[in-house]
């Protein structure tokens, strides 16, 4: 209680937490939109959030890259007229829409009418993902890699294993050759990499790195450093690569942390917060968007999520929004996820997305709830697992807000023109 | 205040300085608090020597982290008194020092009927240890207590004065306190060969010689051969019991609130489920016996064991994230008691054998060791031991103001409100104080036990590279 009488306490009159590109574009569609003040809180020292480390192309037109697309984003959000508050920490709850927040001139408590939060996602480091042996220097994920070498400028090693042969796993690729690292190779559990043809082409090809698939890292080497991996390939065989870092890529998770201290209830399937079409979730005036909903869509998907919310808010704010409440969209094996996960029959969705466990060719997916077909749509390609597979949203009308949980399935699941064939 | 960790030990010129008084092999937490109960006679001079460039880097550093009543041990046996005085001596010591402790109590699960039935013996054992205070409470309770406990808890025995305790900050307390009165710590100094030289022992060592008349032998898991350079003979083997861990996610840390013991029957130890300090929740250890002192590696087949015990124990446990894996190696002997040895003749202890309990014992251990040397050389002249000055370990527990809650320390240095590793909240000041304290840190390992800094569930995926810059930078 002591502590809690040297809080600053605030009042503003809508609280975003995380300055990446989901949390800017909702902060500058209010501020953008007269809704009194719009604070931005963001732990790190710089806005922009995870583009910030991504020096490859491909945000947005005319090969703009993450820094670039980053300082955009920040810019256009302090343009609106928003507050960016860098360096600031919201490390708690201390009612439904106050925050506590910690920086370095002192401890506040903030209240707000609304609490937008987009605070992201992580890839899982090697000791969540449970990889056996021992704990040498020298093992990082993307995210470290990416801050190592692009904003420290810091020495990595010379010869890396990378881990995850998903599309941040040639972002890693690019990070270590910026570093003057040697790849010696790059792993993937699955069957087939996930890179797409053309980046795996240009792994191969542009850098001379062997792609292993259907190898999983069965041991990390070395005392204090590390000093190799041990694969073991599908068919049980065991082999070492040497190498003096490794790079675990991918197995994103949301950032979950102060939507789960604030009781805000989540999803199953993504461990993201659950939330309707209008990016609402289960605790009255919070709401969620970007990454921290679905790990990992791109950086242009979170903003144009955070637009959205933008209007939801406002919404919110104002009482025009439609009411609250609805079944939860819930999906079926081999699919593991699906976003957002609520449905309200009076809130329009552009689009879902959703991830598979496994690879699918052409599949059907079948919306249904209680028995009653909602929807059925063919997917023209193959699906893979950690890429995303997207579901069109017109048929959110049709649900019962009354009914049971909506399900999603992947329809003729072993054979048939129309259906799936796994692997 | 001396501390080095490279060069020659003895600097060419003075090879006629005055030899130690005493000198402690090993910086664990035994050595370290052995090291601090002698620098209680200023007039002693004192080596601390540690093969590894930090203290509490060996078995020290991966245990179970429980401050233990002695309850289970053997009664009459030494561990069993050293046990009962050592949570005395170092919950007050902790609670003088800045230790994080927190005293959650412990229950004893009985998951089958053999457990059920030992559950009397245990307690009747208690009484002969000198612990009054354990019951038995019946499946209702124990779930009362535990609600997220899995089915078929059929009772427990409840032992209510365990605690957890931070073993990171416990080493380095003794250890800066000894270093601070004046002891000599020699860092990434490794004993080679043991020699007499005119009635003082002389170590050759991986920086060069050390003359020291009365020797402490707190080698952990390389005591044995320690005892055999100085000995030429042993009279116990240590053979490595690696124990395997899971820490899970501080948001796992609701799920449980007291340390939760396995029953020991006939049929083996199960495993614990226990809080942390750091509001983390630890599964494990395995009981792995080795022949490998380096064997610190984890592995598949002793994860999933655990995962599955503590699925049985803790079903929701293991769906939170889990934040590291490691391995301990605990110096088990052949023997069921300590090993605590004076040799009078050659000026010679050692303290072997010391097992998971020896963080609890350690400043007993230390009193015994220091009356021990005292019988055996009363020229050293151990009879009037001073109080040294107090230290204040900066706080790792959650159970206590740490620095990002502080208003009044943000606001007397705004590096205390920067927070730099996000999960643990860690901030820039206490970065900065850690590498520029007494005992500085010689790797991010080190660097994670004196802060947390990177040890939390994203483990250096956001703060990797400027936690790193800063230790690099040494905090600037």
């Amino acid at each position: 209680m002591r502590a809690a009488m040297t809080r600053r306490q605030r009042s503003v009159d809508v609280v975003v937490v995380g300055a990446g590109p989901a949390g800017l574009a909702a902060a500058r569609g209010l501020a953008g939109h007269g809704v009194g003040v719009v604070e931005v809180l963001e732990r790190e020292a710089v806005a922009g959030g995870v583009p910030r480390h991504c020096h490859h192309r491909g945000f947005g037109r005319w090969g703009v890259t993450g820094p670039q697309y980053a300082a955009r984003v920040v810019e256009a959000a302090l343009g609106s007229g928003a507050r960016v508050r860098t360096g600031v920490t919201a490390t708690g709850w201390a009612g439904p829409l106050t925050l506590e927040t910690t920086g370095p001139h002192g401890l506040e408590r903030i209240a707000a009418r609304a609490v937008v939060l987009a605070t992201g996602a992580r890839e899982r480091p090697r000791s969540a993902r449970l990889v056996p042996g021992t704990r040498p220097a020298g093992v990082l994920t993307t995210g470290e890699l990416q801050q190592a070498v692009h904003l420290y400028g810091q020495r990595v090693g010379t010869r890396a294993v990378v881990v995850g042969a998903e599309p941040v796993g040639y972002a890693a690729l690019s990070a270590l050759r910026r570093a003057g690292v040697t790849v010696a190779a790059l792993t993937t559990e699955e069957p087939r990499h996930q890179l797409g043809l053309a980046w795996a082409a240009a792994a191969r090809l542009g850098h001379g790195v062997p792609v292993l698939t259907g190898a999983t890292v069965a041991e990390l080497l070395g005392g204090g450093r590390v000093s190799g991996v041990r694969l073991r390939h599908r068919d049980g065989r065991l082999t070492t690569v040497d190498c003096d870092t490794v790079v675990f890529t991918g197995d994103f998770v949301p950032d979950h942390e102060l939507a789960r201290r604030g009781g805000v209830a989540l999803d199953p399937g993504t461990r993201g917060p659950a939330v309707d079409g209008a990016f609402r979730t289960g605790a009255e005036g919070v709401f969620a968007v970007g990454n921290v909903l679905h790990a990992v869509e791109p950086a242009l998907w979170a903003a144009r999520e955070g637009a959205l919310a933008a209007d939801a808010v406002r919404g919110f704010l104002d009482g025009s929004g439609p009411a609250a409440g609805g079944p939860a969209i819930e999906v079926a094996a081999p699919l593991r996820w699906v976003a957002p996960n609520r449905a309200v029959p009076q809130v329009p969705v552009e689009g879902f997305v959703l991830r598979t466990s496994e690879a699918l060719t052409r599949p059907v997916l079948v919306v249904t709830q209680d028995g009653r077909r909602l929807h059925r749509q063919y997917v023209p390609r193959r699906a893979l697992p950690h890429r995303t597979l997207r579901l069109a949203g017109r048929w959110t009308g049709k649900v019962d807000a009354a009914g049971g949980p909506v399900r999603i399935t992947v329809s003729g699941l072993g054979g048939g023109i129309f259906g799936a064939a796994a692997k | 205040m001396t501390v080095t960790t490279k060069g020659p030990l003895s600097p060419r010129g003075q090879m006629s300085s005055r030899p130690y008084d005493v000198a402690v092999v090993g910086a664990g937490v035994v050595g370290a608090a052995i090291a601090r109960e002698l620098a209680r006679h200023p007039h002693l001079r004192i080596a601390l020597v540690e093969a590894s460039g930090d203290v509490g880097d060996g078995t020290s550093k991966a245990n179970t982290a429980i401050l233990h009543t002695g309850f289970d041990a053997v009664p009459g046996s030494l561990e069993s008194r050293l046990v009962g005085e050592g949570q005395r001596l170092l919950a007050a010591y902790a609670a003088e020092s800045g230790i994080p402790v927190e005293p959650v109590g412990a229950l004893l699960v009985a998951w089958d009927d053999a457990q059920l039935d030992a559950l009397p013996g245990l307690l009747e054992k208690a009484g002969r240890n000198g612990y009054g205070a354990a019951r038995i409470i019946d499946a209702d309770e124990t779930r009362a207590r535990e609600p997220h406990l899995g089915p078929g808890a059929l009772g427990a025995l409840d032992v209510p004065g365990e605690s957890i305790i931070c073993p990171w900050t416990t080493t380095l307390a003794y250890a800066t306190q000894a270093v601070r009165s004046g002891v000599d710590l020699h860092l990434n100094t490794r004993v080679e060969t043991v020699s007499p030289e005119g009635g003082d022992h002389l170590l050759a060592t991986s920086r060069g010689a050390l003359r020291a008349r009365f020797l402490v032998n707190a080698a952990g898991l390389n005591a044995d051969v320690l005892d055999r350079l100085v000995l030429g003979r042993g009279d116990f083997t240590v053979t490595p019991r690696r124990g395997q861990l899971i820490v899970f996610d501080e948001l796992a840390r609701d799920l449980v609130r007291h340390i939760l013991l396995p029953v020991p029957t006939a049929l083996g130890k199960g495993v614990l489920v226990a809080p942390t300090v750091y509001g983390n929740v630890l599964l494990g250890p395995t009981a792995e016996d080795l022949d490998d002192k380096a064997a610190t590696g984890t592995t598949a087949d002793g994860l999933d064991g655990l995962l599955s015990k503590g699925r049985r124990i803790l079903p929701a446990l293991v769906d939170e994230e889990v934040t590291a894996v490691y391995a301990g190696l605990r110096a088990a002997t052949e023997h069921d008691d300590y090993r605590i040895r004076c040799h009078e003749e050659r000026r010679y202890v050692t303290v072997g054998g010391i097992r998971s309990t020896g963080l609890t014992a350690s400043m007993a251990i230390a009193a015994y060791v220091a009356g021990l040397i005292a019988e055996a050389d009363p020229g050293l002249d151990l009879k009037e031991p001073v109080e040294p000055a107090p230290v204040h370990m900066p706080n790792l527990g959650e159970a206590f103001p740490r620095p990002y809650q502080r208003a009044d320390l943000i606001a007397t240095d705004p590096a205390y409100g920067t927070i730099v590793c996000h999960c643990e909240r860690v901030t820039r000041g206490e970065i900065r104080d850690a590498l520029i304290s007494t005992i500085p840190p010689a790797s991010l390992e080190g660097l994670r036990r004196r802060t947390r800094a990177r040890g939390g569930r994203c483990q250096g995926f956001y703060c990797g590279a400027a936690v790193r810059a800063l230790h690099e930078g040494r905090g600037e």
